[in-house]
């Protein structure tokens, strides 16, 4: 039993032990989809925007948001969805951007396409395909260690 | 406003998002599959938001949501337009008709993230992110095939004369549209005569159009025998849930 109201901090730094059940190396604050965070009365109100309007992992994420709140004593939880703004790749933490490239995943670029290659460091990249293993990435290859990886759409 | 205009909407990418969901494991290469797969993945959560509006604002005397829309009306009650029901038939004539609706759609999406209303206009920006990397993905190959090979040109040739009578259906408007959809034509014309000319395809002279599904008044035999397969379950077992 929580007798005092956690502060909105401290949930913000819960959530950022959330993982992303798609990329485990970025948490949901990385990804910049807790959109905010506040006290209604007694209830929790923490609201969540989507990736890709068609995602399956929203499902999993709301289910990890409330199973992580619970799990650090939340018994009044509200999850709201929020679609507009629709979710940018701009708001994806530095951190997360960090954590992506290091993890073999090229972070998002404004260009439009990879910086380099996330393996070998390569500016030599070419598309496969606009699309890849999840909603949120397409597919590239370094044309000098000539592997294929993962790249994280800019939208 | 009339919820028509949203069933419109939602039922366009509903059907659409069923159709090539139809490819998956049978694309002809792996990232083809990969990106017909997301693509569908992407028009049926924009039907979710589509219908899930349409549903609510049709209140709660309807006791309908998103999914009693999708899997318990009939054939007679879809408001899509003829183009997206049309069968798969071969990868050209797909990627064809994927290429003629996304070059719509993204016309009438960016039209409709200016609607007054602020949930149509929030549905519309989400859309139109997903849709410019569709119709850019539905483009290129529409010009790397129509520009590729003899066969493949025929191909992708035959695909738009066979397509081209339903897409004049895309541009025909009345009231219950959310936004005057014939005003998109124009817009849409120039972005076609673009891709056709780098494709070498060439644009049929009839504007002949098929008309009648977005009004209800006369489907194609096709979209009832893909309703049966997408409604199998949740008819079957009306109890079930996801």
């Amino acid at each position: 039993m929580v007798t005092a109201r956690t502060s909105v901090d401290e949930v913000w730094a819960w959530l950022a032990d959330v993982p992303d059940p798609e990329i485990p190396v970025i948490s949901l604050v990385d990804l910049g989809i807790i959109r905010d965070v506040r006290w209604q009365g007694d209830t929790l109100e923490v609201t969540v925007t989507p990736t890709y309007s068609g995602c399956p992992a929203t499902a999993i994420i709301n289910m990890e948001i409330e199973a992580a709140l619970r799990a650090n004593g939340i018994e009044k939880l509200s999850l709201k969805r929020k679609i507009a703004p629709p979710w940018t790749t701009d708001w994806m933490t530095q951190a997360g951007k960090a954590k992506l490239e290091s993890y073999g995943i090229a972070p998002p670029q404004p260009a439009g396409g990879p910086e380099r290659c996330p393996h070998c460091q390569s500016t030599s990249v070419e598309k496969i395909s606009q699309f890849g293993s999840t909603p949120c990435k397409a597919q590239w290859r370094c044309t000098d260690c000539l592997e294929p990886f993962d790249y994280f759409k800019c939208i | 406003m009339s919820t028509l205009g949203l069933i419109r909407m939602g039922d366009n990418t509903l059907v659409l998002g069923q159709r090539v969901s139809e490819w998956c494991g049978h694309a002809p290469a792996l990232e083809e599959d990969i990106a017909l797969a997301n693509t569908a993945l992407d028009l049926i959560g924009q039907t979710q938001l589509w219908l899930g509006l349409a549903a609510e604002r049709e209140g709660e005397g309807e006791g309908r949501t998103a999914d009693t829309l999708a899997y318990h009306r009939d054939a007679w009650d879809f408001r899509n337009v003829l183009l997206v029901e049309q069968p798969n038939r071969d990868f050209g004539v797909t990627m064809m008709r994927q290429f003629l609706f996304d070059a719509w759609h993204l016309e009438a999406l960016k039209a409709l993230a200016a609607h007054e209303d602020a949930e149509v206009s929030a549905i519309a920006q989400k859309s139109v992110k997903e849709v410019t990397y569709h119709r850019e993905r539905s483009s290129d190959t529409v010009i790397a095939l129509g520009d590729g090979t003899e066969e493949s040109h025929a191909r992708m040739q035959a695909a738009l004369d066979r397509l081209w009578p339903y897409v004049g259906e895309m541009f025909s408007t009345d009231d219950d549209d959310l936004t005057d959809m014939a005003a998109l034509r124009p817009t849409f014309d120039a972005y076609l005569e673009t891709v056709l000319t780098e494709a070498t395809l060439v644009r049929p002279d009839s504007d002949f159009a098929h008309m009648g599904g977005k009004t209800g008044a006369r489907h194609t035999e096709h979209l009832g025998h893909m309703l049966a397969t997408m409604q199998v379950l949740p008819r079957s077992y009306p109890d079930a849930t996801w």
